[in-house]
């Protein structure tokens, strides 16, 4: 995957406020690994349903984050886990680490 | 003009107030999680517009809105482009932003808002499935699909499942998916017939082939019965 995620979409809202660029990467960092380890955990015990729920609420934060290939396996992922499959998982996975190590960096 | 959010996403409220910031004589009065919260306020308080989004647990978008007889404008955001259809359904709604929500977007949003009559005398449940009640047979069902309304013999139903926000409606031709809930279809169905035998299935009981302990057999379609539902469909049988 070459996608990388980004601050661009954040600090075009900021429009130059350091104040609501910290809130809002201070609200991700605190989102984003909950929302992770709700995901894998509904995942592990195979809750299709209950998975897409947290990949659709996951998706808002991988568009915001600048990934355009990625937001549409997102968006293919969440439609599978309702059909009950999950060939995209890895691929998802990815995308999670990517965001991730990302975080740790800003 | 004044507005509340409502989204069970912190990141999402946040993103919404600071664009609210953005424009002139917009005023961002509370931020609510989740809809039930935001009912007990708006029957206090009157508001201009609603940002609201659709997809929240237990109590979505649109349970909400049928939940308002005056709704002021509402202007829903969501990350799935699949509810549009059933967003013009509503007369109150007067925009339908997809997230990550740009700038542009928004101000583009507010001329929309700005330029919209309020209409407070249209209640909000006037779908055009509503509508249809007063003409409709009592053996069809409409089902809206693609802005087609596809009339469904009732009686040719053999399984409704549930399927996320959507509903699988099996009948003896063809399957269709729609946007609704179990709950919304039983209530269009006649109860000598339908029965609820799961929290995912509604079964027409008439297309029974045979029953094992907690299953019933429908055309190929092996269908769960979930223990609690179990006593009424026994009850519903012609018992030898």
């Amino acid at each position: 995957m070459t996608e990388q995620p980004n601050l661009n979409y954040i600090e075009e809202l900021s429009a130059g406020s350091p104040e609501f660029k910290q809130k809002l990467i201070e609200i991700l960092k605190r989102e984003f690994p909950e929302e992770k380890k709700v995901f894998l955990d509904n995942y592990s015990q195979k809750k299709y349903k209950a998975t897409a729920e947290n990949v659709h609420k996951l998706k808002h934060k991988v568009g915001m984050l600048g990934f355009e290939a990625g937001y549409q396996t997102t968006i293919s992922f969440e439609e599978e886990l309702l059909n009950g499959e999950d060939s995209l998982f890895s691929e998802f996975m990815l995308i999670l680490d990517s965001i991730e190590n990302f975080l740790v960096t800003i | 003009m004044n507005c509340i959010i409502i989204d069970d996403e912190e990141m999402a409220r946040a993103i919404i107030e600071q664009l609210c910031s953005q424009v002139d004589d917009l005023n961002v009065l509370e931020q609510f999680p989740n809809a039930i919260q935001a009912i007990k306020y708006l029957n206090q308080n009157e508001v201009d517009l609603i940002f609201l989004d659709i997809h929240m647990p237990d109590f979505t978008g649109f349970d909400f809105i049928q939940t308002l007889k005056s709704p002021p404008k509402i202007v829903l955001t969501t990350s799935d482009k699949n509810f549009a259809l059933e967003a013009f359904e509503y007369d109150c709604i007067v925009d339908y932003m997809v997230k990550p929500i740009t700038l542009p977007r928004f101000l583009k949003c507010i001329q929309k808002v700005q330029s919209t009559p309020i209409n407070q005398s249209a209640p909000a449940q006037q779908t055009p499935s509503e509508e249809n009640q007063d003409t409709k047979e009592e053996n069809d069902l409409y089902i809206n699909i693609d802005r087609r309304l596809i009339k469904i013999d009732i009686p040719t139903i053999n399984v409704i499942e549930a399927k996320g926000d959507y509903i699988l409606i099996k009948t003896e031709k063809q399957n269709y998916t729609v946007h609704s809930t179990l709950k919304k279809i039983e209530e269009k169905l006649p109860d000598d017939i339908f029965l609820k035998v799961h929290r995912s299935y509604v079964i027409n009981f008439k297309k029974i082939i045979d029953i094992e302990d907690n299953s019933v057999l429908i055309e190929k379609d092996v269908i769960p019965v979930s223990r609690s539902n179990r006593p009424e469909l026994m009850r519903r049988l012609n018992l030898l």
